[in-house]
């Protein structure tokens, strides 16, 4: 057998259940912007979020700024009033986590992945799937509108406490508050519809011999997040449409002087916002092992165990949102059983880790670009889960909470799965997506030039935190606690920190936009890699497999088998002597 | 559009509009339930509520729960109907589920308007709001699901997809339901 | 007979009767749900059974026939039982969570006081609203809305931790 690409799109055959009639010609708006092709709504999703990413980006870099360098006008933004501050941040806040981490980690890489993965040519609902996005493209647009209407955009903070949020006179934003609630209520209904699309499609349109098991662990876990998202987010819907009233009608379901609760709220948010870190958590775990068993050219350790651990990760993070609570008045008693909760899941997710260690355990490693990534990743969400026992044991987050320590210790967490894995999913299937290659050396600056400022910004804020360096502070100067020695240097040390990274990422952008147009032509598998993706054409024209939808005839990590010569052995390549 | 290979695969044994129609109905369970939830916690904190409950017109509540289970009735006979393949007595059975679902809201709007009229708005207290806000969300369901339904109808007529005339049903008998549970919570607790 | 319901289950017999038959249980049960806390009412009223007492029929009539009426649907209007197993699961596990989520959160909510707090807003507020629904004064529902923010403490002091 062949090792090409092209050996295997040969086998790909096996005429039952071939695509016909994909022969059209679409014009450009129907191509790009009104498709039902699973890969182009994938892009959009993907471009979206990027751009989205820039503006996280430039939200951050003027606020950091601004508490580095108080009163300073601030090159590229001006001076930064409190107000501004307030809305900067909690833009920052929504915009990394609504608009960039979940959907670029869920929704553009489930809708590019996951119908090339399990063999099929589109996803069940193509027309739900194309409303998604455009639903999401609609809350991205009206998030951005209210930074333009009078009061400026949303100062409420990104989990919008009320009555913080309930209020104009507490958080000085007038109509923006209102579009914030309605700009995330409406990305939610797009990711609804999205994750039943998926869930869906996984369960009915798997290719024939494609048994669970086979089933590649991302899919997996981009499934396992969306059937958590569906089943967390409920009552935040529900929150919203109370928020929305509170806001603007005069009701009280927050306001405890008319008999509401602001308590209530919180649960609400963090029932849904606690499941929701695994949301994006288990996608990002699923990539890095779908990169480690490729880079490291070995089987993955324990497949099954990863999806059993992953299921139980699931289910425990319905047991654990009271943990961000802990000083919000909640009853002691509650918060033992949610402490002891929140240390038990942190066992399957470590155990996740130690599977990926174990994967790379006498492989025969190969230090790509995305392979760094992976690493990275491991090495980086260790430190962010090690840090949250601190904070999810109730003694210790007393004295914790709210300080620089629980925003480091969530970006440790959030910044390797948003950026750190997401970068692994790039660069290992850009080639795959836009049939060039990207520039390993470009790949490798962008890499350490991301990584060790990601370091220097944040071991400083835990350093701060530790010290009690309270967060949500807009001109350190009025706080002497907050300005002993050498604390402003540790701010300002961060701050310059992440004008590096940030300026890293032009590295990334020029390589990702100049290969995709004129990079080095890729082969359909040139990683050598066994999933059912690496089958296709790079890339995959409309209905994905042109020589026949693939069949499947044993799991997605068979590397380095014994009885074969080479070190791979695709899904879709039949038996010999079958 | 042409129809993908992904549409025809039916790998659970089970078609995939239906399947999807579960789905939809397990992430509309947790909606409902944060609200009903949220009202129920307040509801039992707050017994001083039951003044305000008894303002509610229960008879009003239980015609609308009778106009409900009859128009699940129609839905499931319509489903009935498109199983012996007989498309336009489905496409008969389901408008006359939507015309259920139109007296439901006719006689909502009647109460509410009469309730508005003596005083007890939205704003009036936080059991009010739970009122409104609750029976307002299902009203959107129960107004969604008669979009979706003529749609249907207008298929089934010409015996076109009629599988989903089972799967309309199966989402109007959840908004049934929640109305089942939200018409005791809303009407009798008083 | 409901076991051949289901039109994957490959008989198209007609089921009408039976869909009538159950549409005529739920609204028999309807009409047990509205009567009998009525009666249980007018029994408390006439001195029959105490405050207590009427609570329960209030809760079984109203609330434990709701939970019939809604099995009986689920189960031969939506047809679960028919379906795969999964299709149980998930609608269980969702109401599951359902309950997971108002366990966790009652104690806070639902109580106006627990160890080392006390809900003292809330309390106020169930004062004021007995007070006036007794009085039988109160027009616009008990709360009557205060003036936004006038005479409110800035806010998020509502629990306040007693030592």
């Amino acid at each position: 057998m062949s090792s090409t690409a092209h050996g295997h799109a040969a086998s790909v055959g096996n005429g039952h259940d071939a695509p016909a009639g994909h022969h059209h010609n679409p014009g450009f708006i129907e191509k790009y912007l009104w498709s039902t092709d699973h890969k182009m709504i994938g892009f959009q999703y993907l471009f979206t979020g990027m751009a989205m990413a820039l503006i996280g980006g430039f939200t951050v870099y003027a606020f950091r700024m601004q508490i580095a360098f108080p009163g300073m006008s601030i090159p590229g933004y001006g001076r930064v009033t409190a107000g501004d501050y307030n809305a900067l941040v909690t833009t920052h806040g929504t915009v990394m986590i609504f608009w960039v981490a979940m959907p670029v980690l869920i929704a553009a890489l489930g809708n590019y992945l996951i119908p090339l993965m399990i063999g099929c040519d589109d996803m069940v609902f193509p027309r739900l799937n194309r409303l998604s996005y455009q639903i999401f493209l609609v809350s991205a647009l009206v998030l951005i509108s209210s930074f333009f209407v009078e009061g400026g955009a949303f100062g409420g903070a990104w989990t919008s406490y009320p009555p913080l949020s309930s209020k104009s006179q507490y958080n000085l934003t007038g109509v923006g508050s209102t579009l914030w609630v309605v700009a995330v209520a409406l990305e939610f209904v797009a990711f609804l519809l999205g994750g039943i699309n998926f869930v869906t499609t996984v369960m009915n349109s798997r290719a024939p011999g494609m048994k669970l098991w086979d089933v590649p662990i991302v899919v997996w876990m981009i499934v396992l997040a969306s059937i958590l998202f569906m089943a967390s987010v409920g009552p935040l819907v529900a929150g919203a449409v109370m928020l929305i009233f509170d806001q603007n009608f005069h009701t009280g379901f927050f306001d405890p002087v008319k008999g509401g609760d602001p308590v209530l709220w919180q649960h609400l948010f963090w029932f849904f916002g606690h499941p929701e870190v695994y949301v994006v958590l288990l996608p990002a775990m699923g990539i890095v092992a779908e990169v480690i068993t490729v880079f490291s050219r070995k089987r993955l350790f324990a497949q099954r165990t990863v999806i059993m651990t992953a299921i139980a990760v699931g289910i425990i993070s319905f047991f654990v949102w009271a943990h961000h609570q802990f000083v919000a008045g909640i009853d002691p008693r509650m918060a033992n059983v949610f402490s002891v909760t929140t240390l038990i899941i942190s066992i399957p997710v470590a155990e996740m880790v130690f599977v990926y260690i174990g994967t790379l355990y006498g492989g025969s490693i190969r230090l790509t670009t995305p392979m760094l990534w992976a690493l990275a990743f491991i090495a980086e969400f260790l430190l962010g889960g090690v840090t949250g026992i601190f904070l999810g044991a109730s003694g210790a987050d007393i004295y914790f909470h709210d300080t620089y320590f629980v925003l480091a210790h969530f970006h440790y967490t959030f910044f390797p799965i948003a950026f750190i894995a997401v970068f692994a999913a790039i660069t290992h299937w850009f080639p795959k997506m836009f049939g060039r290659t990207l520039n390993e050396t470009f790949g490798k600056v962008h890499f350490w030039g991301t990584v060790i400022p990601f370091n220097c910004i944040f071991i400083p804020l835990f350093v701060l935190g530790v010290r009690g360096d309270h967060r949500r502070i807009y001109d350190y100067r009025h706080f002497p606690d907050s300005m002993q020695a050498g604390m402003q240097d540790l701010r300002v040390f961060a701050t310059l920190s992440l004008v590096v990274l940030l300026a890293f990422q032009v590295v990334f952008l020029v390589n990702f936009f100049y290969s995709m147009f004129k990079g080095p032509k890729a082969p359909a598998n040139p990683w050598h890699a066994n999933t059912l993706e690496w089958a296709a054409p790079s890339p995959p024209p409309h209905g994905n497999f042109p020589e026949g939808l693939p069949t499947v005839y044993r799991g997605p990590y068979e590397y380095s088998h014994p009885d074969r010569k080479e070190d791979y052995w695709p899904q879709h390549i039949a038996p010999e002597g079958a | 559009m042409i129809r993908p290979v992904a549409t025809t695969r039916e790998m659970t044994g089970m078609p995939t509009g239906r399947l999807a129609v579960w789905w939809v109905i397990a992430s509309e369970i947790v909606i409902f339930g944060g609200v009903l939830g949220s009202y129920i916690m307040h509801r039992i904190g707050h017994p001083e509520w039951e003044y305000q409950a008894a303002h509610t017109n229960t008879m009003a509540g239980a015609f609308n729960t009778v106009v409900l289970l009859t128009s699940s009735l129609a839905a499931v006979l319509a489903h009935n109907a498109a199983e012996q393949k007989n498309g336009p007595k489905a496409a008969r059975f389901l408008m006359l589920t939507c015309l259920g679902g139109f007296i439901f809201l006719v006689v909502k709007s009647v109460e509410w308007t009469n309730e508005i009229h003596h005083g007890y708005t939205l704003a009036s207290s936080t059991f009010w709001s739970f009122y409104y806000m609750a029976a307002g969300l299902h009203g959107l369901h129960v107004i969604a699901g008669m979009v979706i339904m003529l749609f249907v109808a207008a298929d089934a007529r010409k015996n076109k997809e009629l599988q989903r005339v089972e799967n309309i049903g199966i989402y109007w008998h959840f908004v049934d339901l929640v109305w089942i549970f939200l018409f005791p919570l809303l009407y009798i607790a008083k | 007979m409901s076991d051949t319901a289901h039109a994957s289950a490959g008989s198209h017999g007609d089921h009408s009767k039976h869909y009538i038959k159950i549409w005529a249980i739920l609204l028999a049960l309807l009409v047990v749900s509205v009567v009998g806390p009525i009666i249980g009412e007018k029994l408390e009223h006439g001195g029959t059974i105490n405050h207590h007492m009427r609570l329960i029929l209030t809760l079984i009539t109203a609330f434990g026939i709701a939970i019939v009426k809604a099995f009986m649907v689920v189960k031969h209007f939506m047809h679960i039982n028919l379906e795969k197993k999964y299709v149980t699961y998930m609608v269980t596990a969702m109401v599951g969570f359902m309950l997971v989520f108002f366990g966790g959160t009652a104690p806070d909510v639902l109580e106006h006081e627990g160890t080392h707090w006390e809900n003292v807003s809330a309390k106020e507020v169930v004062k004021r609203g007995q007070a006036a629904g007794a009085a039988g004064a109160e027009h616009h529902g008990g709360a009557a809305h205060p003036a936004e923010g006038s005479h409110v403490p800035a806010a998020p002091v509502e629990q306040e931790v007693k030592h």
